[in-house]
């Protein structure tokens, strides 16, 4: 009988033992799978010419100002590029978490241009898997360029619209890398038939890799399909450095394209970056959060 | 002989139904940070504790990217930069509570001792705090300063935009039994 007693005053003891131990994976078991979304695919909302996955969130402004300077291969004549320069500058708004709208004005070809942005899809873990951020970008440009009566005969206004259309595809793959694919169409109202086409598809490839939290390398490469055998242009080519420092993202680039619209970068490059058509320049940007986020 | 062992099943049963376990109903988790520049508070009520009041044991765990700032790039910053909440998703308490006696009334002051994760890094900590008991519920208020450096979390060197090196946390829990 002693026995008896002496293993059940064990028994108790060791169930006491065990409850806490087991609180804490009792406290796991509880917990009901949330869904993780995947933030901070790129720094900005450019990865170096053209557009990532990025939106600006809900009432938050950015300032963008981007800046090409001329080609290193002009010599010292021309101060490696450096005494001439193309500039673009733009505001990026976000309605809503998922959709937000962007104004700009470049001064190649004088071009003017807007877009929006919407994230179809956000990658997401937990109870809520998706493997990528999608997102949707349509955008018009017009170009002021050339003048009125400097125009030829037969240019009519309407001539100087083009507009893009975009899926933005990417995916944080780790916290330091993250790969993205940008399927584009580019139509424009009016090109020189012999060279160009009206509609030009582009596949582009781009990434980043974080370096430290604050500083990532980039790079974007835009494939055009099926292009015209005599066309003058290049594929448009980037690489870039990603420096985030609070509220600003600084990002220096190298490039074979002066322009930022994606009818400059991605049918017009004429810049061949083995030739050392490099274009040094930069995008600073600056957030400011109107009202307060709930 | 019998009788004893039928009072000592009587008593294992009886510890165990004693053995009052309270879930949350309610929770906030809150951080403040005064800085030169601006002072940074952030909410969380992504948390989820048990608290046995029989033996005092005590565990939570508060996810990371639930903390809410009133600016959403601090709420990038902070889960990217700071907490790395991808690779450390959450933080966690495991610790047991002195000085709660269960029949008392009012507000009692009392400890929590045992080990606090913050950022991957796990340590032995003390806090105070203070428990209500109300109706059959449990309302439990502590505030303590948690050190940057000592759960390893650093600050790049390229935000200048002032981050406080300790910052101050608020823990607000409502129990119901579970």
């Amino acid at each position: 009988m002693k026995k008896l007693v002496l293993s059940l005053s064990v028994l108790m003891f060791a169930l006491s033992v065990a409850a806490q131990d087991d609180l804490m994976k009792e406290l796991e078991q509880s917990q009901q799978s949330d869904t993780d979304y995947a933030f901070q695919t790129f720094k900005g909302t450019r990865l170096v010419n053209g557009h990532t996955v990025e939106t600006k969130p809900k009432s938050t402004l950015e300032f963008i100002f981007a800046h090409r300077f001329g080609p290193i291969n002009g010599g010292a004549y021309e101060m490696f590029g450096l005494d001439q320069a193309y500039v673009r500058y733009g505001l990026d708004y976000g309605i809503t978490d998922n959709l937000s709208v962007s104004i700009g004005r470049n001064s190649v070809d004088k071009t003017s241009d807007g877009y929006f942005k919407y994230k179809v899809m956000r990658q997401s873990k937990g109870s809520r898997n998706m493997p990528f951020t999608m997102v949707l970008l349509g955008g018009a440009a017009y170009q002021f360029s050339p003048k009125k009566n400097a125009a030829p005969d037969g240019f009519e206004n309407i001539d100087r619209l083009s507009y893009v259309g975009q899926l933005l595809i990417a995916r944080k793959i780790t916290p330091g890398l993250s790969l993205q694919l940008m399927p584009t169409l580019v139509h424009r109202n009016a090109v020189t038939q012999l060279i160009e086409k009206n509609d030009q598809l582009a596949l582009g490839v781009g990434g980043r890799i974080k370096v430290t939290k604050s500083v990532a390398f980039t790079s974007e490469y835009y494939y055009r399909l099926d292009v015209p055998e005599n066309s003058p242009y290049n594929n448009t080519f980037g690489i870039g450095v990603d420096i985030e420092t609070g509220g600003h993202v600084f990002q220096l680039v190298f490039t074979n394209t002066r322009g930022l619209t994606e009818r400059a970068f991605i049918t017009q490059t004429d810049g061949d970056f083995a030739d050392g058509d490099i274009h040094f320049g930069f995008n600073v940007t600056r957030t400011f959060q109107f009202g307060q986020k709930k | 002989m019998i009788r004893s062992v039928f009072v000592l099943v009587l008593g294992v049963m009886g510890v165990s139904a004693v053995a009052q376990k309270y879930s949350l109903e309610k929770a906030n988790v809150s951080f403040f940070s005064h800085a030169a520049i601006e002072d940074i508070t952030a909410e969380n009520k992504k948390v989820s504790s048990i608290f046995n009041s029989e033996s005092g044991e005590i565990v939570y765990s508060i996810t990371i990217n639930g903390f809410q700032f009133k600016k959403s790039l601090m709420q990038e910053h902070f889960n990217e930069k700071y907490m790395e909440s991808d690779k450390y998703p959450k933080s966690t308490f495991q610790g047991k509570i002195s000085g709660f006696d269960s029949n008392g009334k009012g507000v009692q002051q009392v400890k929590a001792a045992g080990k606090l994760t913050i950022h991957g890094v796990t340590r032995d900590v003390e806090i105070p705090g203070t428990i209500e008991k109300q109706d059959n519920k449990l309302v439990m208020k502590s505030k303590f300063m948690v050190k940057l450096e000592d759960y390893k979390i650093t600050i790049p060197q390229l935000l200048w935009q002032n981050i406080a090196e300790q910052v101050e946390v608020t823990v607000d829990f409502s129990y119901k039994p579970q």
